[in-house]
């Protein structure tokens, strides 16, 4: 059995590479779907009808949808309506077109607990648009809705490995590979789950510290 | 994409409808059964039911699925791709379930036991009578939501070779050569099942704030 992880530590490099990728694809497909999801969000959140019901819709839709599916659509489905990617951009866009749908409903739920008075004093001191969003929304609502962000980039990571089915050499296909090459699946395989919630507990530590931060503020 | 593909997908949605089932007949109570021994602080069992817990949380289904399928074999243990994928399933889904259950286990107000105790209730009938009509009404919500993340995570079963909605798909995709049509119908499939679900969750959410409204 220790033969098996010493095998896996001869293969480091291989899975450093995998962990990489699978650390900088989630990284930017979270980062890429905060900012689509906060835009999709202020849709959800519009007074009109005419740009609320088709956001809420599009959200609704991704939320019902199967991750691997939707991967398998935009990597093998979509070539076929003259729309090619590589492994990797087809990847990071299924990660990001999907999880921004998430993040927008985090968003809007935690933007609709607000108190209106902030927001209030926002209007009546002259910010509207864009600069209200950015200087009295955001801040309260970015702390508020940490925990649940952090679920979310957990969500993320565990989606990246799913991209190993379109040879994204992530994390997963790393392991995949070290396995067939040496008949270690225990090792191989157990290594992977480790590094995975090695990653997890890194971003629970910092959902933590954000929310000492938020406990600072108040 | 001819007449009997799409039968061939329906009949993989039969697939996935029973491992979801079976997956979740057999999540819910061990979930329930974790939670249990983490509420009552059962020395030894609470903390590696804790790690458990931390550590599937953080585990991707696909590679629990291929540690599972691959690495049994090695022990001596031969599962199909079928048994493979749905023990995948249940302990992906016991440890969100056992979170689910904890919660609303610390949710009920302590004085509900002493009452329970004071006119000499047991432990099994503490628990069936009074613990367990109130814990489901507030897990439920949370459970229900944990069902549909389990239906949406069944397509990862196909990687290792259940024949199920998607690997119908992706079969008569690769035939065919044009992967979109099977795959829509796939995923015209999935979305009814998936927000029937969130749907149901929706209204349990609602009927459980009016009732506490009206109370």
């Amino acid at each position: 059995m220790m033969n098996d992880f010493a095998t896996v530590w001869s293969e480091r490099g291989l899975l450093l590479s995998g962990l990489g990728n699978t650390v900088l694809l989630s990284v930017l497909a979270g980062l890429a779907a905060l900012v689509l999801g906060a835009l999709l969000s202020t849709l959800l959140m519009s007074p009109r009808q005419l740009l609320s019901l088709p956001a809420k819709a599009l959200v609704d839709l991704a939320r019902c949808t199967p991750f691997l599916l939707f991967a398998y659509i935009v990597y093998y489905g979509l070539p076929s309506m003259g729309l090619q990617f590589d492994a990797w951009s087809a990847g990071l866009f299924a990660l990001t077109a999907y999880h921004a749908a998430y993040m927008a409903e985090i968003l809007r739920a935690a933007w609709a607990a607000q108190p209106r008075a902030p927001i209030e004093a926002g209007v009546a001191f002259g910010y509207s648009g864009l600069g209200l969003f950015r200087r009295i929304v955001l801040p309260p609502l970015a702390l508020s809705s940490a925990p649940v962000l952090g679920n979310q980039l957990i969500q993320i990571i565990k989606d990246s490995a799913f991209l190993t089915i379109i040879t994204l050499p992530e994390l997963t296909h790393a392991v995949s590979s070290i396995q067939s090459r040496h008949f270690i699946p225990f090792a191989a395989f157990l290594t992977a789950v480790l590094l995975y919630w090695a990653l997890c507990l890194v971003i629970e530590a910092g959902v933590a510290a954000v929310g000492r931060l938020a406990e600072a503020r108040r | 994409m001819s007449h009997a593909d799409v039968l061939s997908i329906f009949s993989g949605a039969l697939t996935t409808l029973l491992l979801s089932i079976a997956g979740i007949a057999l999540g819910l109570p061990l979930g329930l059964g974790l939670a249990l021994a983490r509420w009552a602080k059962v020395p030894l069992l609470n903390q590696v039911v804790a790690v458990y817990v931390s550590l599937l949380r953080a585990t991707p289904l696909i590679t629990l699925v291929l540690l599972i399928f691959f690495a049994l074999p090695t022990a001596g243990i031969s599962v199909g791709p079928v048994t493979a994928g749905l023990i995948a399933l249940v302990l992906n889904t016991a440890a969100f379930n056992c979170e689910v259950w904890r919660a609303a286990l610390l949710d009920l107000p302590k004085d509900q036991i002493e009452a329970a105790q004071s006119v000499g209730m047991g432990q099994a009938l503490r628990f069936r009578r009074i613990v367990l009509p109130q814990v489901w009404r507030t897990a439920l919500p949370g459970l229900i939501n944990e069902m549909s993340q389990l239906v949406k995570l069944t397509p990862v079963l196909a990687v290792v070779g259940v024949v199920d909605i998607t690997r119908a798909a992706v079969r008569i995709g690769a035939q065919t050569y044009e992967p979109l049509p099977p795959f829509l119908v796939a995923l015209a499939i999935y979305i009814p099942i998936v927000y029937a679900l969130v749907s149901v969750q929706r209204w349990v959410e609602r009927r459980t704030t009016l009732r506490e409204a009206a109370a």
